[in-house]
């Protein structure tokens, strides 16, 4: 709350280190009739001002609220009582000062108040008061200090505009970094604890191992007390539910974009197209529902009348409605392909007599067929990767099934599973979690590397 | 092939026309049928909107009414307030209960039985107590009168109401017995059961009770995730589509980061949740189910749309622009923001509209960093426990009681409403400021 009010005060103090700025410019250069001398435009002079007033204090401000908490509970820790604190694990450590930290905001305590704690709460409420306090005025005082130290450095021949552009160019670069970091963070932080869950299971029990069963025993010596992490049913049950979702999907979405772009009238494509594609800006939830409330009873009952047992939750139900989420993908993709093929080959085809659908078949999807695989393995890996959909509709159970009526599960739903609800990170359960995501994003890149070279080199062979 | 050609004598060669004209026929058929299928997928495609559309809406649109009773409830003042004070604590904690309870049960003045009395009873709404009592805290004057009050019904009488019971299905296969209904139809005949507008719907937190479960809190969690994802993102987003357009030399970095952009925008959202859980909350510390978390997680996640949408901006505008700049004096960074991003400007807002209708319906990566959690009262920050919108969805999609369904249908056309009005923005926005060069 306080650092909101903080951030507002430091932007009122860099308006007002800009105005000055832009004063102090005009005097240096001895008023407006000499402001030719000044090397750059007054507002320029203004923005070095603010921007030493901001950026330094806005990054001590991030540091301080960063350490604040941990300054602040090492101090009380080294305060407590060495008989309330020997012996016991890190862990309870932090279950204490979690409530002293309670005790000290007014929140509900789990344990009994002894005084001791009553007395470090109140010295950590003290701290902190203290510590919000003193980042109050450094902050500010860092502030005040930029402003001075541009007010004294601005003089005429100061290069007040190259100083500010090399600054906002150094935002810009640290912006476009921020885009390789989040790689490195996917792949480094699901990387460590992958490898922290190989430690416990080895690599060959969990992509060959055929049985799944992450549940962790109460007691050790409980039968299958380790859980079973083969991940296979996963595997067979994700490309499952994927195939099926790619045989709705394919067909309808190639057959339409080939319809939309050769055949149609301009009319029907203007209103035909936008509509399919209010498919692909659909939230995936609302498909999670559709399947598990309509399309799942509906396959059930169906299943019933001819005499087949369909599970509640079956792999065809999720398949169905994950197909028709894709057709857009589909469409929109092979759209794209089929219009860049150029119009002189499909001239040249009718030149020699062939009707249209034999232009298409013979010409126009052998010349846009790279393009058109490179799609359709995009929306596997999108595919692959729902989530919703599968959680909602496919099963829990990890059944190693061919069969579509089945209940099967994902890796995506297992994820889920087992990373919602209570969690420690240092159990294999939790890591198992992260060996599957490792696992689906590996899968996912690579499938999107390949695709988007082929539509590339598709899209140059044209150009 | 079928029909030689005539002969004349001997074996005079097949003229190629007579092989075409023969098989036109066969041709010109394949040619319909093949029509024909591209129409047939057209039209699956269509008719799979229109049937998600009408399967959502069939079913959510009775959750915006809600059934209520009207009895005459005695506001006595020995109850409520019987010092007499006018003491706000005294009469907040007054038994509203008994009060509901015996105004009904003046209807049914035969009704004895204990067990009856409790069904009778069960047609209210736990929450009818909390709501009277909100309705007397704000009007003091009609303690000590007796008024004719519409008392929330239960979930299960609302949607025997709503038909969603079979009335005339045996006993056993419906939640409500024979008794209730004969009650119900007695009070439908004295016309005190009514359908008003579902207020609780779109002011009250989530609630174990369908009664009583609005969308509130998930709609004011989903606006501080979306602002601040804004905030966030969207400087980020421009800038970097800046520098890797207009100012970086194309070498393998360059490359690198644009094969990263790209690549990044279609990796599974369930793994920008993973990310989420090992470095924000995992490393950084960030407290889990918080609007912070969430929208740290989005624009993570929104940040390639963006990136690669405002590089589109950028690219359409014609290069003449920054050569006119650059040849009157104006440095490369004047170039870009004085003149170039103006005119991009509204090719990079609608990407980052399109971005933020994504974000809105983003569900996975938020199951795993805790938005999933049970969290009744409306957040009023960004670092409150809060859920979304689409969570919130999924959460109530998953409870058993019949009247979830029409409640999770509602949710999910409000959500559907808002997403569309960010499309609409976006298109109008884009045809408003289209520019040919």
């Amino acid at each position: 709350m306080y650092a909101w009010i903080l951030i507002l005060l430091l932007l009122a103090v860099m308006a007002v280190a800009y105005q000055l700025g832009i004063r102090r410019a005009i005097s240096s250069a001895g008023g407006f009739s000499r402001i030719n001398t000044l090397h750059s435009l007054p507002a320029y002079y203004g923005l070095y001002a603010a921007l030493w007033a901001g950026i330094p204090s806005l990054l001590l401000m991030g540091i301080w609220i960063g350490f604040q908490d941990q300054i602040v509970a090492s101090l009380v820790t080294a305060n407590l009582s060495s008989d309330l604190l020997d012996g016991q694990s890190a862990g309870h450590v932090n279950l204490i000062l979690n409530d002293i930290k309670n005790l000290a905001t007014g929140n509900i305590v789990s344990v009994n108040v002894t005084p001791e704690i009553q007395a470090a709460a109140d010295q950590f409420a003290r701290l902190e008061r203290i510590a919000n306090w003193s980042m109050w005025l450094a902050v500010l005082a860092v502030a005040l200090g930029g402003m001075a130290y541009a007010w004294q450095k601005t003089e005429p021949r100061m290069r007040a505009r190259n100083r500010v552009e090399s600054i906002v160019l150094l935002i810009m670069v640290i912006c476009s970094l921020i885009a390789i970091l989040t790689t490195l963070g996917i792949v480094l932080s699901v990387l460590f604890e992958s490898l922290r869950f190989f430690q416990m299971i080895s690599p060959l029990e969990f992509f060959f191992g055929t049985e799944w069963s992450p549940q962790i025993a109460m007691r050790t010596d409980q039968v299958g007390a380790s859980g079973a992490f083969g991940a296979i049913p996963l595997f067979t049950g994700t490309l499952m539910v994927s195939l099926i979702a790619m045989l709705v999907a394919v067909p309808i979405g190639l057959m339409s974009a080939i319809y939309l772009s050769e055949y149609a009238s301009r009319h029907i494509r203007a209103i035909a197209k936008p509509v399919i594609e209010v498919l692909a800006g659909i939230p995936t939830v609302v498909y999670g529902f559709f399947a598990a409330l309509t399309v799942a009873p509906v396959i059930r009952d169906l299943g019933a009348a001819i005499g087949l047992q369909v599970a509640s939750e079956s792999a065809l139900a999720a398949g169905l409605v994950m197909g028709i989420m894709i057709i857009p993908f589909v469409s929109s993709l092979s759209d794209d392909v089929i219009n860049a093929v150029p119009q002189s080959m499909r001239d040249g085809s009718y030149a020699l007599g062939a009707t249209q659908s034999e232009t298409i078949r013979r010409v126009i999807i052998p010349a846009a067929l790279p393009g058109i695989v490179g799609g359709i393995l995009l929306a596997i890996s999108r595919a692959i990767g729902e989530t919703m959909i599968v959680v909602m509709a496919a099963g829990m159970a990890a059944n190693l099934t061919a069969n579509p009526l089945d209940s099967v599960t994902t890796v995506t739903v297992q994820i889920v599973t087992l990373l919602t609800g209570d969690q420690e990170f240092d159990s294999a359960k939790t890591l198992a979690a992260f060996a599957l995501g490792l696992t689906l994003f590996l899968v996912t890149l690579t499938l999107n590397i390949i695709a988007l070279s082929i539509v590339r080199k598709y899209r140059e062979q044209y150009e | 092939m079928n029909n030689p050609a005539p002969t004349q004598s001997g074996a005079t060669p097949r003229r190629t026309i007579d092989i075409v004209n023969a098989s036109l026929k066969r041709r010109y058929a394949q040619e319909r049928r093949f029509r024909l299928v591209g129409v047939f997928a057209v039209a699956l495609g269509l008719a799979f909107v229109v049937l998600l559309f009408t399967d959502i809406i069939s079913k959510g649109y009775t959750a915006f009414q809600q059934t209520y009773i009207r009895l005459p409830v005695t506001l006595s003042q020995d109850i409520i307030d019987p010092t007499g004070t006018r003491d706000l604590n005294a009469i907040s904690g007054a038994n509203y209960n008994k009060l509901i309870r015996d105004a009904l049960r003046q209807q049914f003045p035969e009704v004895t039985d204990r067990r009856e009395l409790r069904q009778i009873y069960a047609m209210l709404s736990i929450g009818a107590p909390q709501l009277l009592r909100e309705q007397v805290m704000a009007d003091p004057g009609l303690i000590g009168t007796t008024q004719e009050i519409w008392v929330l019904a239960d979930d299960e009488i609302d949607m025997l109401i709503k038909g969603n019971i079979d009335r005339h299905a045996a006993q056993s296969d419906r939640q409500v017995s024979d008794e209730t209904i004969a009650w119900v139809s007695r009070l439908e005949q004295q016309g005190r059961i009514a359908k008003h507008f579902n207020t609780i719907f779109f002011t009250h937190g989530t609630s174990r009770e369908p009664e009583l479960a609005g969308i509130a809190g998930a709609l004011m969690g989903s606006f501080y995730t979306l602002l601040l994802t804004l905030v966030l993102s969207f400087p980020i987003g421009v800038g970097a589509a800046l520098y890797l357009e207009e100012f970086a030399p194309k070498n393998r970095w360059t490359d690198l980061i644009e094969v990263n952009v790209n690549n990044l925008a279609a990796v599974p959202s369930i793994v920008f949740g993973l990310l989420g859980l090992a470095v924000f909350i995992g490393f950084f510390g960030v407290q889990r189910s918080t609007p912070l978390v969430a929208a740290l997680v989005m624009t993570i996640m929104t940040l390639p749309t963006i990136i690669i949408a405002s590089r589109v901006a950028l690219k359409s505008v014609p290069p003449s622009i920054r050569e006119a700049a650059l040849g009157i004096g104006a440095s490369p960074l004047q170039t870009q923001f004085h003149h170039v991003l103006p005119l991009a400007l509204p090719g990079m807002l609608t990407g980052a509209i399109i971005g933020m209708a994504r974000a809105l319906g983003e569900t996975a990566p938020l199951l795993m960093i805790g938005m999933i959690a049970f969290i009744v009262d409306i957040p009023h920050g960004f670092n409150d426990s809060a859920t979304v919108l689409p969570v919130q969805i999924y959460l109530w999609a998953d409870s058993p009681e019949r009247a979830f369904v029409e409640r999770t249908s509602a949710a999910i056309i409000v959500l559907l409403a808002f997403l569309f009005l960010m499309n609409l923005a976006a298109v109008l926005l884009r045809r408003k400021f289209e520019r040919r060069w």
